[in-house]
């Protein structure tokens, strides 16, 4: 979707500001719903992408002022709603009203240590990578308005094959309840004037990570 | 029958904001612990590791033994989840993809959609690196971003910027600085800053190590 989370190329957002000595989290609270995400994520229920469109849905002016973490509370308040197990009523309320959803798996503590490693999104492939390193490419001008990581300022531009990764889960599909779909994954370079005109800066390039169905032959 | 402890830490921080947000995440995970569906104490456990175990720190010493072993400098810029693998690190990396800073080329990193970031080897991500400023100007105006860092690199240096847009994830290998030949791993480690693994900052000078 042509979200405000897509800010590749915005303006006004001012400078970078750092904070020295930056502690992990700025509150207790922060722990809590980043520890919450990851065990609810464990329930098997929902992808990690299904978990950035809850964010990206968002209204916009809520995505913009809300913290980070705020975010996250906002998102999996969300998708316990969506997939059942929370009701409204009980968000009101602050505690539970009603008998617990059946799910397939919970985090018990002693599972937890296995949730710091990452999982793989390689997966066999169902059909031979269409592109190889070196060749010239163009993303295609999509405009999904459901989830997609094709980042607007990356579309209908002509790059280069640079790497081939695997064949990765799709998120779009995923998302779109179309199962993993996967599809090669590619690491496609673009010179920063392709992407900002002939004013920007000649020293630049900008790379993304583009699924096949991202891409075309130029 | 929330169980974690009420911390009273929580009652120094600034704003209603964030004591809206106390109430309504103990909330959250008061219904999600009644209903069975998280266990307070694994969630302790996953703070605890990235308050404590899972860091810069981590990167640094990969960094480090690239700087002093170029052998496994040449395996994690071929393959840096297999390399990475052979450390005994605490999580286990994934598509991890070390790129390495030389005079002619810099490295960037940034997720201009979310915030997607190695946490593996450097934990989570500082507030700046989520905040819109950076992932809006990276791709467009790296040197402007890295001039908020205090960072000017020579004009005709090349920036490669590398968006986070799928699971693959990045570590930069900045330059090793001069006047540290004879340093032990452990020494190196203490040159590597957080900000120099992602492309806004560059490895300590020595002298200046603290």
């Amino acid at each position: 979707m042509n979200g405000v989370h897509d800010m590749g190329g915005m303006h006004g957002f001012g400078k970078v500001e750092r904070e020295p000595g930056e502690p992990v989290f700025h509150a207790s609270w922060e722990g809590r719903v980043l520890a919450m995400n990851r065990a609810m994520g464990y329930l098997g229920l929902w992808s990690i992408d299904t978990g950035r469109f809850s964010r990206e849905t968002l209204p916009p002016h809520v995505y913009l002022s809300s913290s980070y973490y705020k975010k996250w509370t906002l998102g999996l308040e969300n998708l316990c709603v969506q997939f059942g197990l929370v009701g409204d009523d009980e968000l009101a309320a602050g505690r539970a009203l009603h008998p617990p959803r059946p799910v397939k798996r919970t985090l018990a503590a002693a599972d937890a240590p296995k949730l710091l490693s990452r999982g793989s999104f390689d997966r066999p492939a169902p059909a031979p990578a269409k592109f190889k390193p070196g060749d010239r490419v163009r993303t295609r001008n999509i405009n999904p308005p459901s989830h997609t990581r094709l980042p607007r300022y990356a579309r209908g531009h002509s790059g280069v094959v640079e790497w081939v990764r695997g064949c990765h889960v799709f998120p779009d599909a995923v998302v779109n309840g179309e199962g993993e779909n996967p599809h090669w994954l590619y690491t496609v370079v673009f010179d920063g004037r392709e992407l900002w005109g002939a004013a920007a800066d000649p020293t630049v390039k900008v790379s993304i990570e583009a699924w096949e169905p991202y891409l075309e032959l130029a | 029958m929330n169980v974690h402890q009420h911390d009273p830490h929580d009652e120094h921080d600034h704003g209603s904001e964030l004591s809206d947000m106390q109430l309504r995440v103990r909330a959250l995970e008061t219904i999600l612990t009644e209903k069975g569906y998280v266990d307070p104490k694994a969630l302790d456990f996953i703070i605890d590791a990235y308050e404590t175990k899972i860091g810069p720190h981590i990167g640094a010493r990969v960094v480090a033994k690239a700087w002093a072993d170029p052998d496994f400098k040449r395996r994690l810029i071929a393959d840096a989840t297999t390399a990475i693998g052979e450390l005994g690190l605490p999580a286990r990396s994934t598509h991890l993809i070390a790129v390495e800073n030389t005079p002619r080329l810099h490295n960037m990193v940034v997720c201009t959609l979310c915030s997607c970031y190695p946490w593996d080897v450097l934990g989570l991500p500082p507030v700046w690196y989520k905040s819109a400023p950076y992932r809006s100007r990276t791709v467009m105006d790296p040197r402007g971003v890295l001039a908020d860092f205090g960072v000017s690199l020579p004009p005709d240096t090349e920036i490669r910027v590398w968006d986070s847009t799928a699971e693959t994830r990045y570590l930069v290998v900045p330059m090793r600085p001069a006047g540290a030949d004879d340093w032990s791993e452990e020494q190196l480690a203490s040159l590597v800053t957080r900000d120099c693994m992602i492309g806004t900052g560059l490895a300590r000078a020595p002298g200046a190590a603290s």
